[in-house]
């Protein structure tokens, strides 16, 4: 009867366009006393009419009251899991006296950008200054940097698998392309609402709402660095009888990284953005700072906060940044012998 | 039984590809094929004997299915129908883990890029084979360092791809090629990415190297004099259709079609008869002038020794490596042969 699968599925879609005609019509406390009227009467045509009104709201509404009741439990799981880490991180970063923690940070950065000096130097005069603009800083740069940490770690844990994934296959690549698309489009209070009432106020929804804005350019990267692997080069590892798991492990994900750390560092700025909208709904960290100037009309306090958000955008970008350039390098196609 | 024996391999790139086999089998042309149905014939209807230790060459300009034709060899490519043996085993046949041994073990390939892991040093690249086959890491470089002074890397191993020239760097792919120990060597245009100097190099370290190791080669190549060099037999391709196969000799002095012969037509043939190829045998020898003659070994090329009879206006005596008289060459064998058809 129908041609193909395809106009099936068109013919499904019209179905479902016309039952939610009629459901958001039945569901009107403003319809006409009979449907008879609407042919009689032609006033609903030059406003819209208000039966004429998809009642998603309330569909929602219910579906997550259902939600929240049914399986709270497994967000309690998760909001007690994420708050431990969170917490464990915090308090050890806090408690740390402040010299040891800009050491650290500057021994990591020596390490990761393939022991540059300048870099180095740069990174730890910019981590000294975060605290050196106002001491209430450091701590509260701390809780921002711990929040980021969890969120980047889910990122990483659950967007470099599905990246993987992607590349592999272009029919779960369709399908997560537009999701991603969703995820990036979609603003971020839409998100962060439903994350307070499943969470409660404070950091878990901060740190899920930070996963869900910055894990698409990860996952992009990921499938986009694993697929620009050298053909051939997967080829001879096929040739020399590499089993799928050698293959990923040994030649793509390898030669994918300089494409993978491009994507934290991408996940990174992103989570860090995600900072002062988080302090709407009451995230301690640098974000509030920048509220609190906002609500007293104080620039000078404003811009204290901004420019400390800067300088820990500038400290995170580099580390990794950095790193992918030293991977970049070595990774680099036939290059000229140097004379 | 031939080391490997391809027996009537179609491959059909597009999304339907069995539907439109009866208009392949049919006799359909490549054109007409992608005209009406948008599917492209790579490989149609090819048979193909290769025997144990000889280098076959596939030739075949760009587009003529030669790359499509020796990945069906380890499968990188799956035929859309047509069987292929190797040892007399359908490699059809194999599931995903006998396929992966018999990669381990069976083959190994050098390709026209090269392919080197651009993160593993040369020592680890030429010991992946050697790796995915299990080998401890002592017994990899172990070996790895035998083939990479086989083919003259020695003082390299610590560097990685990028840091070598082209042709270094394809010495590498041939000593990770040789390293897995193989029987079968499939060689993807190997030197057609490399400068006329250094390719001549690499054929003639190739040549040195099969000499002694005497493997199968499948060698493709879009290059006549490459593979008249190389080849013990040479199959050209054109269109996914195999139009001729024979030695180099039977190649040029007997072209199949008009294809062939545009091919060869610029060959220099004194560059690739060899003295055994056109001689008279010893017995036949009536009346050729003896008394003005120069000694010519079997396996010599006419141009090495061309310009001495042309000097001396002698006939040739051929001899063989002890020295027995093999045959004669005069002008008129040496005019027949070098006359273009």
């Amino acid at each position: 009867m129908f041609k193909n699968k395809r106009d099936l599925f068109n013919l499904s879609l019209l179905g479902i366009f016309v039952w939610l005609l009629i459901a958001s019509y039945n569901s009107s406390k403003r319809k006409p006393e009979s449907v008879g009227e609407l042919l009689k009467d032609f006033s609903w045509l030059s406003d819209w009419p208000k039966w004429l009104d998809l009642p998603l709201m309330k569909w929602i509404n219910k579906w997550f009251k259902a939600l929240n009741e049914n399986f709270g439990f497994i967000f309690e799981a998760i909001n007690n899991f994420l708050l431990a880490m969170l917490m464990g991180l915090k308090n050890f970063l806090v408690q740390a006296p402040w010299p040891a923690v800009i050491i650290g940070v500057v021994v990591l950065t020596y390490f990761a950008s393939g022991k540059k000096i300048k870099t180095t130097v740069a990174v730890g005069f910019c981590t000294f200054f975060i605290g050196f603009l106002h001491p209430r800083f450091w701590d509260k740069a701390i809780e921002t940097t711990s929040i980021m940490l969890i969120s980047i770690f889910l990122c990483l844990v659950i967007g470099v698998p599905i990246g993987i994934w992607m590349s592999r296959a272009n029919r779960v690549r369709e399908k997560i392309l537009p999701i991603l698309d969703l995820m990036q489009t979609i603003p971020a209070f839409v998100y962060l609402i439903p994350g307070i009432m499943l969470f409660g106020l404070g950091a878990v929804p901060a740190i899920i709402a930070t996963f869900i804005y910055a894990v698409p350019p990860l996952v992009r990267l990921t499938d986009l660095g694993i697929r620009l692997v050298d053909s051939e080069v997967t080829e001879a590892a096929d040739a020399f009888g590499a089993n799928k798991k050698q293959k990923l492990w040994g030649v793509q994900i390898p030669l994918a990284l300089p494409n993978i750390m491009q994507g934290i560092n991408q996940c990174t700025m992103m989570a860090l953005s995600m900072v002062v909208i988080a302090s709407m709904i009451g995230t301690r960290g640098l974000g509030d700072e920048v509220l609190l100037g906002l609500q007293q009309l104080n620039v000078g306090r404003a811009a204290e906060a901004g420019i400390a958000i800067v300088l820990l955008a500038i400290v995170l970008d580099r580390i990794t940044q950095s790193y992918g350039e030293t991977l970049q390098e070595r990774n680099a196609p036939v290059k000229k012998a140097k004379k | 039984m031939s080391k490997i024996e391809i027996n009537n391999i179609y491959k059909i790139f597009g999304n339907n590809p069995d539907s439109v086999m009866d208009m392949v089998k049919g006799g359909a042309t490549k054109d007409e094929v992608l005209e009406q149905t948008g599917h492209t014939v790579g490989l149609d209807n090819v048979s193909l004997d290769i025997e144990e230790g000889e280098t076959f060459v596939c030739m075949g300009l760009s587009g003529s299915g030669k790359s499509t034709l020796i990945r069906h060899l380890n499968r990188l490519i799956d035929p859309t129908a047509g069987e292929i043996l190797i040892d007399g085993e359908n490699v059809m046949s194999l599931n995903p883990e006998q396929l992966i041994d018999f990669r381990r073990h069976k083959m190994s390939m050098v390709f026209q890029r090269f392919g080197l892991f651009p993160h593993k040093t040369v020592m680890q690249n030429v010991g992946y084979g050697l790796e995915m086959q299990g080998k401890s890491e002592d017994e990899r470089d172990k070996i790895a360092m035998e083939k990479i002074e086989a083919v003259g890397l020695n003082g390299f191993e610590n560097q990685f791809p990028n840091q070598l020239s082209g042709g270094m760097q394809q010495r590498v792919g041939l000593a990770r090629a040789l390293a897995t120990n193989s029987d079968i060597m499939l060689m993807d245009e190997a030197f057609s990415a490399l400068d006329p100097l250094i390719r001549s190099d690499m054929q003639k370290q190739l040549m040195d190297l099969q000499s002694e190791l005497k493997k199968t080669i499948v060698f493709i190549t879009h290059d006549l004099d490459e593979s008249l060099r190389l080849g013990d037999h040479i199959g050209i391709l054109n269109a996914g259709k195999l139009v001729q196969v024979g030695t180099p000799v039977d190649i040029i002095m007997n072209p199949a079609d008009d294809y062939v012969k545009a091919f060869v037509k610029d060959v220099n043939r004194a560059k690739v008869i060899k003295a055994k190829i056109i001689m008279t045998n010893a017995n036949e020898t009536n009346g050729i002038d003896k008394s003005n003659l120069v000694k010519v070994n079997e396996d010599q090329f006419i141009e090495e020794f061309l310009p001495q009879i042309v000097c001396t206006n002698a006939n040739c005596e051929v001899v063989d490596k002890s020295g027995n008289i093999k045959g004669y060459i005069t002008n008129k064998e040496l005019q027949s042969s070098l006359t273009k058809s």
